[in-house]
This record gives C-alpha cells, structure tokens and sequence, in this order.
C-alpha cells in the first residue's frame, strides 16, 4: 500500500515542481546569460548576503533532492506496476519482497547521484 | 471489438466508455518517459560543468535537442493523463472538476509549449543569445 500511495505522491509532486522546475531551467536557458545567472543565483547559489535568495536556495535545493528521489521511486515503482500488468508478482511473498526493494533501491539511488554530484564534483 | 452480441459491442469499452485508450497511453509514454528522463538525468550529471557555454553547447547539438522535445512531449502527456487521475479520484463535485481538468490541460500542455519553444529556440539561436 505505501509503494501505491508514494506512486502517487511522487508522480503528482513531479507534475507540479519537476515540471515547472524543468521548464524554467531550460526557459532560463533560452532567455540568455543573464536569464540563466538569475536561475543560477536563486536555484543553486545565491551571492553572499542575499537572505531571500539564500532561502530559495535552501528550499530548491532540497525540491531538487526530494525531485531526484521522486523520479527514482515513481521509476522503480513504474516498472513493478509493468510486472503486475502482465499478471505476475501477485504472490504475498513476492510482492512483499519487491515493494521494500523498491523503496530501498530508491533511496540508495538518490544518496549515490548526489554524493557523485555534491563530492565526485564538487558542485 | 465485435459487434454481434450485446456483450461483444462493449467488451472492453469499460464504464467510461473510452475503452482502455487512458490506461494505454499512460504505459506509451511511461516507456517514453523511463528511457528519456533517464538519459537526460545521466547526460546532466555527466556533463562537465553547469555554466551557460557549456549547458546551451550541450543542448543545441541535434543529437541532444531532438531527444529533449521528444521528451518533453512524453513527459507533458504522461503529466496531464496522471493529473487528469487525481482529479477524477478527489474531486467529485462535477462543474469543479470540469474546471480543474480545464485547468489540467492549460497547464501541461502550455508548460510543454514553453519547454519545447525554450529548446527550439537554444538550438536554433546558436552562439546569438
């Protein structure tokens, strides 16, 4: 049942700040090297000093990890579900068995891509 | 689909009577987003630095931009069917939830817009931004 819910939460929280978070990345992207510094300084780094932009960086920070952990969790999750379409999994043991894999793969997922970000570069 | 017997006229329609077209659409573009998403999350990580040269260098090579709007494509229709969901789920008073699918749609086809106009435009534009 959590592996069900947290689907669904992991799914509906990407549509909302993985889309729009994406979007204004490439949006930011597109509208030049200032427009990309702006999205720089509020999403990643803001210069020193700045408070309000220093908050929306701890908070887009943690929306960018708890982002990176939905997509593995939805994704593992996803191909379970392609499992148990085709009607195999069903058995409690089994099913037991891949719904906590799942959630511990997922994390084990996130934890590994960003300690290469934040300490293999340094980012 | 046959179409002698009662039975055989609405095999497979279900009670929304859009068959299983949602249901399928929805598993389409999960493989599209499974195989999409996880390049561009690989190809991020991979890349060597995160400033304006190099994220624009990246995105405007063909190889790069094309794989990015099929992917916003998938990732947007994969959105707007899964949020179409839970609205169906939660919200049951019927003019509000003809108001929020109508919201649904504006939003994941209009942020899609931008997306792939955004792409387009890096692409295209080249060194001119």
């Amino acid at each position: 049942m959590l592996v069900s819910i947290l689907h669904r939460v992991t799914g509906d929280g990407m549509a909302i700040f993985g889309g729009l978070g994406l979007v204004w990345w490439l949006y930011a992207l597109a509208g030049g090297p200032a427009d990309y510094a702006c999205f720089l300084h509020y999403a990643w780094q803001a210069d020193a000093g700045d408070l309000p932009g220093l908050i929306a960086n701890v908070f887009c920070r943690i929306v960018m990890i708890g982002l990176t952990w939905a997509f593995f969790q939805h994704l593992f999750s996803g191909l379970r579900h392609f499992v148990l379409d085709i009607g195999a999994g069903y058995e409690l043991r089994t099913n037991r068995l891949w719904s906590i894999a799942i959630v511990a793969a997922s994390i084990i997922a996130t934890a590994a891509l960003w300690v290469w970000l934040l300490v293999g570069k340094g980012l | 689909m046959g179409n002698g017997t009662k039975t055989g006229q609405v095999r497979g329609l279900g009670s929304a009577h859009g068959g299983t077209h949602h249901w399928m659409m929805q598993r389409y573009t999960a493989v599209g987003n499974a195989l999409l998403v996880t390049w561009l999350l690989i190809s991020i990580v991979a890349l060597p630095s995160y400033d304006y040269a190099t994220v624009t260098g990246w995105i405007a090579q063909p190889i790069v931009a094309v794989p990015l709007i099929l992917m916003l494509v998938s990732v947007f229709q994969h959105i707007r069917l899964g949020l179409q969901v839970l609205v169906e789920d939660y919200v049951h008073d019927e003019g509000l939830k003809f108001a929020s699918l109508i919201l649904v749609n504006f939003y994941a086809i209009g942020t899609a817009a931008f997306g792939i106009f955004s792409v387009a435009r890096i692409a295209f534009a080249g060194s001119a931004l």
